[in-house]
């Protein structure tokens, strides 16, 4: 499968493993990482931004393909819909069917909401379900909150909201325990300790997994249980607009049935945007580990309803992508294996970096590698460094990779390559939005006091870099908090009479701005399919 | 010229690059993707494929997005199966021994033909995690089916109706709630927290500058 030059390469990388794991390699200062990141990480690659022309962040930048969405119109403009026609009523509608939206209606029928999950595709088909690597959790003696708080603030670059944060690493070990009761088969040792791992940038060992099927487990315990408790989910079905109320509230969303292009209407007393990330816009033009309905449907929806977004200029890109073969560029390697203790090796065999580093230091530093340095190994679509994955087996004993990586081992194997005795070869890939939609801590927007918002949608969680193994944690802890919050707060919402003028008004600051892209938003998905003509 | 290879989606011929996965081949042949496209990775299970080889009478099972095209292949996505999933409280029931044949009986009717086994497209052994099911042996049922995509390629292929992934699932969360060894640190943790040990810690480090947040973070200890 290898390439004669990349087997070359391998010959290298073989030859020097065994003085590289005599060592490890040194981490960057604070200082080294700093200038890394303002050289290499595309988020300071300027034509890979634009300003945002309207709104609550008018003047902004944004990537190009999402600024480039919300300086477009709604996909209602212009159309009739009758909004005395209500096809669903209900007290809490949740936008989104991954882990964060399943989390909110379970936690809203608990407290006794009528919710219902309306999702573009089917719950499940979610960036949760291809989370592989763990999730975080300060739960071990030698381990506390503060310490992740510390881990998390430092590693987004200390600019977290601490309201935001402090939720997240306190309601942590909560987070897991509610998973376990509903069944994940969290790893663990017989006398029931959790077997945790590092991650990039943690000074802990707090990394919870199920194998590398971490989000997987997750996810489908979650469906598994929104659908024992029978609440409603309206699947290839999007909502593709808010809709408000005269009260500056929001009173549910306009749907789009996905198959036969029918609107519907759904009123609701909360609304909960859960709609996930942006992978599949594929900013920059990286490849993606997402999901294939990863648009960024819920930031436009929000935003042109009047819901500001934060830090919507930074991005992950996860440092390990799949860079051969071609069949699977792209997809994510888990960070996992490098804590199960991969390294980081050049077209030459040299380790150039500490391999747990965090995310957009390790990227920056391989694109560093590829490019300024010369040192990567050529791919038909690029070029990519090695992950030393037989390491993996020297250090764990034979066996390790397929009882604690089975996923990544089977991904490989699909194409005649076993990663238990050749290293692979990857390159970075689009992963995650740091930035999304801002919330106070009980999770609703700033301006408009029935919206709330969880998941990766949220802006402000992380900062400006999220560690491995915080997003499936986030999803759990806001998700969860929204469900109670939403549900809470229906009781006393009364809805006044729904229009969608602030569509029309976009419009019309669109039209004054001098701004008019053709295109309408948001985008439901991407446009992979060829015409010929 | 790429090398291009001739499939067949639903019977009709199309000529794409041999490179391609079924679903990019898809795509390439103009197919805007609503149903059988979900995480495209691998692990949602959205894109269930069945295909036979022209010449060859063997019916093949794969997920679309982890299979490469090969000449002759005829395509048939089946992105949705009737698996009948049924409904439980898991607070109430219990891993003994009559869970399965209250919920899932139809799995005592398997005749051991594997074809599940044959069709799954994570290469599981399903017949045997079936086998552990009908013996109550969840834990070991879990562990052999804990790869699952729920794609249900098994099921289309059972003739004794089994919904196999959602036996699994059930067998998974008993497991994981019942039969797995609780974990102390992990309830121990949560208890300090609840009762508020870490409440003035969490305030202190919220309130401090950011330079002194650096000087912490650039030189805290890391856990070999």
């Amino acid at each position: 499968m290898f390439t004669p030059e990349m087997l070359e390469s391998v010959k290298k990388v073989e030859a020097t493993r065994a003085a590289r794991m005599q060592t490890e390699p040194r981490r960057m200062t604070a200082e080294e990482k700093d200038t890394l990141l303002k050289a290499f990480h595309p988020d300071y690659r300027a034509d890979g931004f634009a300003e945002i022309k309207i709104g609550p962040n008018k003047g902004e930048k944004a990537p190009l393909e999402l600024a480039h969405l919300l300086n477009s119109n709604s996909r209602l403009l212009g159309e009739d819909i009758d909004l005395t026609k209500v096809d669903y009523d209900v007290d809490v509608l949740v936008i989104g069917g991954g882990g964060a939206g399943a989390s909110a209606a379970i936690e809203a029928d608990n407290a006794g909401a009528n919710v219902m999950i309306v999702t573009k595709l089917r719950i499940g088909d979610a960036n949760t379900m291809m989370a592989e690597g763990g999730i975080q959790a300060a739960d071990k003696p030698n381990d506390s909150p503060v310490q992740h708080y510390l881990d998390a603030f430092g590693g987004g670059h200390f600019a977290a909201r601490p309201e935001l944060l402090r939720r997240l690493v306190m309601e942590a070990p909560d987070a897991i325990k509610w998973l376990n009761e509903l069944g994940v088969m969290f790893d663990k040792d017989e006398d029931g300790n959790m077997v945790t791992t590092h991650g990039g940038g943690t000074s802990r060992k707090r990394m919870h997994a199920a194998k590398d099927y971490s989000g997987a487990e997750i996810m489908r315990t979650l469906r598994d249980e929104v659908i024992n408790r029978g609440i409603p989910v309206v699947d290839f079905t999007s909502a593709v607009e808010l809709i408000k109320d005269d009260r500056g509230q929001v009173a549910g969303a306009v749907l789009l049935n996905m198959e036969t292009d029918e609107y519907m209407v759904a009123r609701a007393k909360t609304v909960i945007i859960a709609t996930g990330g942006a992978g599949r816009l594929h900013y920059q033009n990286f490849p993606t580990s997402n999901h294939y309905g990863a648009t960024a449907d819920g930031l436009v929806m929000g935003y042109r309803a009047g819901a500001p977004l934060l830090y919507q200029d930074t991005i992950q890109y996860h440092p390990t992508g799949v860079a051969f073969p071609s069949q699977i560029f792209g997809a994510l390697v888990t960070e996992k294996v490098r804590s199960l203790g991969a390294m980081l090796v050049n077209v030459d065999g040299e380790a150039f970096m500490h391999p747990l580093e965090t995310r957009d230091v390790s990227a920056a530093s391989i694109i560093r590698e590829c490019s300024e340095r010369g040192k990567g190994v050529e791919t038909p679509l690029g070029s990519g460094v090695w992950l030393d994955t037989p390491m993996i087996e020297l250090i764990g004993g034979e066996g390790t990779i397929e009882k604690r990586i089975p996923a990544m081992l089977r991904m490989y194997l699909n194409y005649g390559i076993d990663m238990r005795k050749v290293p692979i070869l990857i390159y970075p890939t689009l992963h995650y939005q740091n930035g999304g939609l801002e919330i106070g801590g009980e999770g609703f927007t700033k301006t408009i006091p029935n919206l709330l918002v969880a998941g990766e949608a949220v802006g402000g969680i992380h900062g400006r870099n999220r560690l491995m193994g915080n997003s499936l944690l986030d999803i759990i802890v806001f998700g969860r908090n929204a469900g109670k919050a939403a549900a809470a707060k229906a009781k006393e919402i009364e809805l006044g009479a729904m229009n969608l003028d602030h569509i029309g008004a976009y419009a019309d600051e669109l039209e004054a701005a001098g701004v008019a892209t053709g295109d309408v938003s948001p985008l439901l998905l991407p446009k992979y399919a060829r015409k010929g003509r | 010229m790429e090398n291009m290879v001739n499939i067949y989606l639903y019977g009709k011929k199309y000529t794409v690059p041999a490179e391609l996965t079924i679903m990019t081949a898809m795509e390439y042949a103009g197919y805007t993707l609503k149903r059988g496209c979900g995480c495209r990775h691998g692990f949602c299970g959205a894109c269930a494929t069945i295909y036979r080889i022209k010449g060859s009478n063997e019916l093949k099972t794969c997920l679309a997005c982890q299979t490469q095209v090969q000449e002759g292949m005829y395509i048939a996505s089946i992105p949705f199966f009737p698996t009948d999933k049924r409904t439980y409280d898991i607070e109430e029931i219990k891993p003994g021994p009559q869970i399965m044949m209250e919920l899932y009986p139809e799995i005592y009717s398997c005749i051991g033909c594997n074809a599940c086994t044959n069709a799954c497209t994570q290469s599981l052994n399903v017949m045997q995690y079936i086998a552990y099911a009908q013996r109550g042996e969840f834990e070991k049922c879990a562990e052999e089916s804990f790869d699952c995509v729920a794609c249900g390629c098994c099921s289309v292929r059972c003739p004794a109706g089994i919904s196999h992934p959602m036996v699994g699932l059930l067998a998974r969360r008993l497991t994981g709630k019942y039969i797995a060894p609780e974990t102390k640190h992990l309830s121990d943790r949560v208890d300090e927290i609840n009762h508020g040990q870490y409440d003035e810690l969490i305030e202190q480090i919220m309130q401090k500058p950011i330079t002194e947040m650096q000087e912490l973070y650039n030189t805290r200890e890391i856990e070999k």
